[in-house]
């Protein structure tokens, strides 16, 4: 690996220097600072480098791993649209914290939107979902996207942490009405519809709750929603802008 | 030969960065819920060490004494931002899962530690050496930790598998009846199992100290 020369603490030019007609104090200050520059030119190169090349390839998998989920709650035969290019974004401060929505059609007709929000009120804060609400307003399913409950306590929320892998929590708001009002969107200990695990309520009540609220907003907008030119965006209020 | 075997000796067991210089805590405790995310943050450690010891030790001649702590971090910080947009792009899942702890390998004491004590004074070879030696001391301790961890909390071993290597699967040593022991998934259960082997390890080298 070679170095610029300002990196070279020992320069030995043949006559005396601006360098060395400095004292020696504010000289070796001097040849520190331009060593340090010099690193931090090289490396930010680097890493830049790095970023450059790996860029196509990032994007690449966050894509897949973005399409797996969409595929987990929307099957891929039901639709015949670039889903991933057809989006429309909502601000997600909007009271139902609804965000990037997806819209799957086949041909012309509408199918379902399939949209990210999240709970805020997780036992161990924010926690993402990707939930899918076919035209009749009935949700095809709903996958956690990234949580940070209490691992084997909250994180059945997970599927794949759900111990009972025949009938994972997570499948019960499968073909749910997002009319459905409010109070119903609670588990059961709450009055609501929805069933959960001793021991650990305060997950699965973040998540219905969060599905509910984003479910009944997207269903009320859901003509505009489709209509919209894509990448649409619309605000916190949900008007589109 | 002699000085380079040492050096893995050190590494491995005499100077274990888990176990007997008790650095890289955070790590430690965070990640090693299970086997397959300890050891995968403890190769990526590795990775990160070698390099990083690799690297310093040839530029060690242009490093100018009064700067070299900040030069050793932003050659490590640089490294290990490689390193974490390396993983991002090929295992992404994994990424996923790991998140913050990769790049958090630059603030992890044992990496700056051995830049300073080691890679700042000795030769490339050997630094390369004893970065990859100071860090498999690490895996391994992560790897036991991960695995009593795993096995204690959940009753598997290898939970995760598939997202490093596709097509494997977990395997559930204690049954599926196994009711789990949470407190050996949450962070007061590394504290005590890491304390439980580092017990283990000073008496293992008590009981050789006493031998004639």
């Amino acid at each position: 690996m070679t170095l610029p020369d300002s990196a070279l603490p020992d320069t030995t030019p043949a006559r005396p220097s601006f360098l060395e007609k400095l004292p020696p104090a504010p000289r070796r200050a001097l040849i520190s600072a331009l060593g340090l520059t010099a690193f931090t030119v090289f490396f930010t190169a680097l890493m830049a480098f790095t970023h450059e090349v790996t860029r196509e390839r990032i994007q690449a998998a966050a894509e897949q791993q973005q399409m797996r989920l969409v595929n987990e709650v929307l099957p891929t035969e039901h639709y015949d649209n670039a889903l991933l290019s057809d989006y429309i974004d909502a601000d997600d401060r909007n009271e139902a914290h609804v965000g990037r929505i997806w819209r799957a059609r086949s041909g012309q007709t509408p199918v379902a939107l399939v949209f990210n929000t999240f709970a805020p009120d997780g036992y161990g804060g924010r926690i993402d979902l990707i939930v899918s609400l076919d035209v009749d307003g009935h949700i095809g399913g709903v996958r956690v996207a990234s949580h940070k409950e209490t691992p084997g306590l909250g994180d059945y929320i997970d599927p794949a942490k759900d111990r009972d892998r025949q009938n994972p929590w997570i499948r019960q708001f499968a073909g749910k009405d997002a009319t459905l009002p409010l109070a119903h969107w609670a588990v059961k200990k709450d009055g609501g519809d929805f069933d959960f695990h001793a021991g650990a309520t305060v997950s699965p009540r973040a998540v219905t709750r969060a599905v509910g609220r984003a479910a009944a907003w997207v269903h009320a907008r859901r003509d505009a929603l489709f209509a919209a030119p894509k990448e649409t965006h619309f605000n916190a209020e949900g008007e589109k802008q | 030969m002699s000085h380079l075997m040492e050096s893995v000796r050190n590494g491995l067991w005499r100077q274990n960065p888990g176990l007997a210089q008790i650095l890289g805590l955070c790590p430690i405790l965070a990640i090693s819920t299970n086997m397959v995310n300890a050891v995968s943050l403890g190769l990526a450690t590795v990775m990160a060490m070698a390099v990083s010891n690799l690297v310093i030790s040839g530029l060690r001649r242009w490093i100018a004494y009064e700067i070299r702590i900040p030069v050793f971090i932003l050659i490590i910080a640089a490294l290990v931002t490689v390193l974490d947009l390396a993983f991002n792009a090929f295992f992404h899942s994994l990424y996923l899962v790991l998140g913050i702890f990769i790049p958090l390998i630059t603030t992890n004491c044992i990496v700056l530690a051995r830049a300073e004590a080691y890679a700042a004074k000795n030769g490339v070879l050997e630094s390369t050496l004893d970065g990859i030696a100071m860090g498999l001391g690490l895996v391994w301790v992560l790897a036991l930790l991960g695995a009593l961890r795993e096995l204690i909390g959940n009753g598997t071993l290898f939970s995760g598998i598939d997202m490093v290597i596709p097509g494997l699967s977990p395997i559930s040593v204690l049954g599926d009846a196994y009711p789990g022991f949470l407190l050996a998934s949450l962070p007061p259960g590394a504290f005590f199992i890491l304390g439980g082997l580092i017990a283990g390890y000073n008496a293992i080298n008590a009981r050789r100290a006493a031998r004639p």
